[in-house]
């Protein structure tokens, strides 16, 4: 282990994966070749909800170049189950999972119901506008709430009041009682948009068959290489063993490619089909349209507290759009958002009940977040509500309901770790004069100043994690990780780490990611986990490679491997001057001169899991100004404090949170992807679809903590979603903070000029 | 994704450019000049012509010169050689001012004022500075040139009057003392939601001359009258640029309103005024300055 002076974790090491990827080396899926490789492109239902009476592929097969055009009946044809599966088990109602191909329904505009395969993909492109799709309308559902009212259309037959599953946490009685009891109850009615995942690099899936091995091989832009293979031989009908999954370079995850989406598994069946390699890429409309969507909660939610401002209980009722099929765990997931509903408060009673509810639209799933920004959205906002309707400072009410002993156990269910949450609150008040702010009424332009506080915490770290590390004869390192990285840096990190544990320079070690033939086992990136469940595994199993290569130097320099220490890339003789260098090690491991009872080689193989959930924590603060005329909302400052236990490299935690926060402005301000009452997407391409822009978003000042988690050696915790989770509330309490003077009380996201300037219109102004 | 095949023209003269749109009345042609517009459209499908007059090498076209009190710019100037020019910051400073809003630095380094215009976009920048600045547009046709005044040129979204064997070759604008531009950008499209544009003669320290007209809100540029009758006669310290531009929304027609999800048409409306005052204010600052804004 090296010294704490010389240590590599804890500096800002500059990524390694920059050079690549700046210069264009880097290959993403779409740049990769293959001899002979075809491409497919989907025909996608223009219909939301209709019944599908023939699909005519007739005059796109005679179109030179196209090798072939398939529907639902070539699938079933093949003998291939063809179905994305859904968490059928864990739902109130047996429901089919998304079959790759529409069968005889479609129950959302864009679902795929036939792939054109070409020579080229201009030809494919060209090819699908040539099939005949023939389909008999229904009555579209796009609203949760109106999903479950009585007489809505029905997307599904066994879920006749479009409800997937209805998810309870907390106790009811116990929160009925505290809002009794209570002095006082603030409620409000939230709608957390619906988000389009718009990752730089659309999903993208090169697939060959091999069918002298019978070998699949996936090329594909996938988060979670192992995930993926299991999904894929599910819906190929193939055993795991038969698939492997790689995923090269990859231009931004955000859950959206930890999916199983019909292009890839198409993109498979379709290569083993026609015995040639074919590619699929996404083009940025069919991105939109078929998802996967993130968030779309609609939420009742109240807050009781006493005069003195003691929050009592807490209580929410959320309708969850999980759109026209439930995409494995997708359904689910709403159900455990209320996990996060405490926030950072001890909170007597909680109860939350949720719906996950079937709509004509894409189908939603975990989106940078996954259910922690729609929990700490209703928390914050509320917590906002009360300090207003109890006239006193936000700052003063959260500071006094921050929970400060750990472990704590929260009425839903989560068991925070570790915290500091008072000394993260007072940093990030410190660092914006949040006294002044608050006194602020509007500026020299007129414009109406607010100030807006979200203290949140994030559940990290989840699951088990592989990591290998292995030692060359001459003493280089590879370290081998199932998670992969698509913007997080664990070539970088990962090496700082292995490189502390086993006292090697840095640039002698390489790190492999994204091959499921080359990486044991894995778990994927996503939840905030990598640091946590990868960088504990690969520290693990360096360790184990640094105790033997102790006892392989302390066999060499014939002394007590307790009297060997390694320092400076050598293994010395406590107090004398002998020393092996650690190639020499290296070598001795795969050559003569073993200790006897050792066995050749140099690695170990680690799959590890934390102990417990690793919980993140921190305030953000936004300070925006808002013209009255326009309803313009510019946010001027952000300042975020976040606490992520001690940081493997500094400056990628900072991307990692500038990152989030600019998502999570983007839900804030502008982003939202709309239906209208047939469910058609009006929101489908980026001239439609407002991403925040650089020029959108304000410098975001980053400030730490640390507070190490008990629940892992590193005593990390996860930093990748802090930004998506506290930016929305920061900003939309900031707006309302300042709009306050003009008596708005809430302004639903995205917080689009038009819809501020309403706002100010409604209450007056 | 490929577009349809078609046939692809480059013009040597503007003769031959007029010739060939003569020669093809009969089919879809269009012409290409920087591209900006056609090519996005050709990729997506939305344009499918027949024909393909390229006329990106009509020198005669290019530039920006100054004669007799009036700027002249080629239809092909760039965004970029207007937003540039020291000439068109003296005497047109409205046009420079405008120009340098038009979408990015690499749309403005190949597209055009003439493909702009001629495009018609209502929500575009450079039609609201040549209809506030009294342009004449200059057309080519086969029985020779004609004139035609930049207000009458707009007919709707994506229409002019430029004929099917028209070609714009380029726009003159009156000399003024100061003008302006002044915009809420649209946070998907980075076009206008509204957007004013105000030029300014000023004579002795007085207003003598006034144009101002909106776009963003309605189907085609329009003047806003309300604005130049409060501004016009007044000395340049005394103009109240908020109460001059608190009619602007008069003169737009309800029934000529555009709009989104992002922003309605009465939203855009609405944001008239108070974009039509930033726009006046910074042009009084440019008149007292002697020129465009800062």
């Amino acid at each position: 282990m090296t010294d704490d002076d010389d240590a590599l974790v804890g500096r800002p090491v500059p990524r390694r994966e920059d050079r690549a990827l700046l210069t264009g080396a880097a290959a993403y899926t779409d740049d990769l070749r293959a001899p002979g490789a075809a491409h497919l492109a989907f025909v996608r239902s223009e219909a939301s909800h209709a019944h599908l009476d023939d699909v005519d592929v007739g005059a796109a097969t005679a179109i030179d170049g196209v090798l072939g055009a398939f529907t639902w009946a070539d699938v079933a044809a093949s003998g291939t189950p063809g179905v994305l599966p859904v968490a059928s088990a864990r739902l109130d109602c047996d429901v089919p999972g998304h079959p790759v191909l529409a069968r005889d329904r479609v129950r959302y505009q864009g679902q795929p119901v036939a792939a054109v395969v070409a020579a080229d993909r201009y030809t494919a492109r060209d090819a699908v506008a040539a099939v005949e799709v023939t389909v008999d309308p229904l009555d579209a559902v796009v609203d949760p709430v109106a999903a479950t009212a009585d007489g809505a259309p029905t997307v599904f037959a066994d879920a006749p009041d479009n409800v997937a599953v209805t998810t309870e946490l907390g106790d009811r009685e116990a929160t009925a009682r505290a809002f009794a009891d209570a002095d006082r109850v603030v409620e409000l009615d939230l709608a957390n948009n619906r988000l389009v995942p718009s990752a730089l690099e659309p999903r993208a899936a090169l697939a060959s068959w091999d069918d002298a091995d019978e070998q699949l091989t996936v090329r594909m832009t996938s988060q979670s290489p192992h995930g993926h293979r299991r999904k894929l031989a599910t819906t190929l009908g193939l055993p795991e063993r038969r698939i492997r999954v790689v995923a090269p370079r990859v231009g931004g995850g955000f859950g959206h490619k930890g999916h199983h989406h019909p292009g890839e598994a198409m993109a498979a069946w379709a290569a083993r089909q026609l015995d040639r390699p074919v590619k699929w890429t996404a083009t940025r409309s069919g991105n939109s349209l078929a998802g996967a969507h993130g968030r779309d909660h609609r939420t009742t939610a109240a807050l009781a507290v006493d005069d003195d401002g003691t929050i009592r209980g807490l209580r929410a009722e959320t309708h969850a759009a999980v759109g026209g099929y439930g995409l494995g765990g997708g359904p689910v997931m709403p159900g455990w958002y209320g996990r996060l509903l405490a926030g950072q408060y001890d909170v007597e009673a909680i109860h939350c009940e949720t719906h996950s509810v079937f709509t004509n639209t894409a189908p939603v799933h975990s989106y940078r977040g996954a259910g922690r920004p729609e929990a700490i959205y209703v928390t914050e906002r509320l917590v906002d509500a009360a300090a207003r309707e109890l006239e006193v400072d936000p700052a003063a009410l959260r500071r006094r309901n921050q929970v400060s002993e750990f472990p704590h156990e929260t009425p839903v269910g989560a068991t925070y770790d570790s915290g500091d949450y008072g000394r993260a609150l007072d940093e990030a008040l410190g660092a914006v004069d949040w006294e002044r702010l608050r006194a602020t009424g509007r500026d020299d332009a007129g414009r109406y100043v607010g100030v807006g506080l979200a203290c949140y915490v994030e559940s990290t770290g989840g699951g088990h994690e592989s990591g290998v590390v292995r030692v060359h004869p001459d003493g280089g390192v590879t370290i081998y990780a199932g998670t992969h990285s698509h913007g997080q840096g664990h070539g970088t990190t990962y090496a700082q780490i292995v490189a502390d544990e086993l006292g090697v320079d840095d640039d002698e070690i390489s790190v492999v990611e994204g091959d499921t033939e080359r990486i044991p086992t894995g778990t994927g990136t996503f939840g905030s986990r990598s640091t946590i469940a990868g960088g504990n595994a690969v520290a693990e199993s360096a360790r184990a490679v640094g105790e033997k290569a102790r006892e392989i130097a302390a066999h060499r320099l014939e002394a007590d491997p307790a009297d060997v220490e390694e320092a400076g890339g050598s293994f010395h003789v406590t107090g004398t001057d002998r020393s092996v260098p650690f190639a020499d090690v290296a070598a001795a491991a795969y050559g003569r001169g073993l200790p006897a009872g050792l066995e050749p080689g140099l690695e170990a193989t680690t799959f590890y899991e934390a102990e417990g959930t690793a919980y993140t924590f921190g305030t953000h603060v936004a300070v925006v100004a808002v013209d009255p005329d326009t309803g313009a909302v510019d946010v001027e400052r952000y300042v975020a404090v976040d606490d992520c236990g001690p940081r493997v490299n500094p400056a990628i935690v900072e991307g990692q949170v500038h990152g989030g926060v600019a998502q999570g402005i983007g839900q804030a301000r502008s982003e939202a992807a709309l239906y209208d009452d047939d469910g058609t997407l009006l929101t489908d391409e980026l001239l439609r679809y407002a991403l925040p822009r650089a020029a959108d978003l304000p410098d975001v000042e980053t400030r730490a903590t640390e507070t190490p988690s008990p629940h892992n050696d590193l005593g990390v915790k996860g930093i990748g979603e802090a930004g998506t989770i506290a930016a929305p509330p920061a900003v939309v309490n900031a707006v309302v903070d300042a709009l306050a003077p003009l008596d708005v009380e809430h302004v639903d996201m995205p917080l689009t000029a038009e819809r501020v300037w309403r706002a100010i219109e409604d209450a007056g102004g | 994704m490929f577009p349809p095949e078609f046939d692809y023209r480059r013009a040597e003269t503007v003769a031959e450019a007029l010739s060939l749109l003569s020669d093809h009345a009969d089919r879809d042609v269009r012409l290409l000049a920087g591209g900006q517009g056609l090519v996005a459209d050709l990729k997506a499908g939305a344009a499918t012509p027949d024909l393909l007059v390229d006329v990106g090498d009509l020198t005669s076209l290019a530039g920006v010169t100054v004669a007799a009190d009036r700027v002249t710019v080629g239809a092909l100037a760039t965004h970029a050689e207007v937003a540039t020019s020291a000439t068109v910051r003296e005497h047109a400073p409205v046009l420079g001012a405008t120009a340098e809003h038009v979408a990015d630095l690499q749309v403005r380094n190949r597209g055009t004022v003439g493909g702009n215009l001629a495009e018609a976009d209502p929500t575009a920048d450079l039609p609201a500075a040549v209809v506030a600045a009294d342009a004449t547009l200059h057309v080519r046709g086969p029985e020779g040139e004609r004139t035609v005044a930049a207000t009458r040129f707009f007919e709707g979204e994506g229409r002019t009057v430029l004929g099917s064997d028209e070609l714009l070759t380029g726009v003159s604008l009156p000399a003024r003392t100061a003008g302006a531009y002044a915009r809420e950008t649209h946070p998907a499209t980075g076009y206008a939601m509204a957007g004013v544009a105000a030029t300014l003669d000023v004579a002795d320290g007085v207003v003598s001359a006034a144009g101002v007209a909106a776009t963003g809100v309605a189907d085609r540029p329009v003047r806003l009258g309300t604005v130049e009758e409060r501004v016009v006669g007044a000395p340049v310290e005394d103009v109240d640029p908020a109460a001059a531009a608190a009619g602007a929304a008069e003169p737009i027609a309800a029934d000529r309103l555009v709009g989104d999800a992002h922003a309605s048409g009465e939203y855009r409306l609405q944001l008239l005024p108070t974009v039509a005052e930033r726009a006046v204010e910074q042009a009084l600052e440019g008149a007292a300055a002697g020129g465009g804004p800062a």
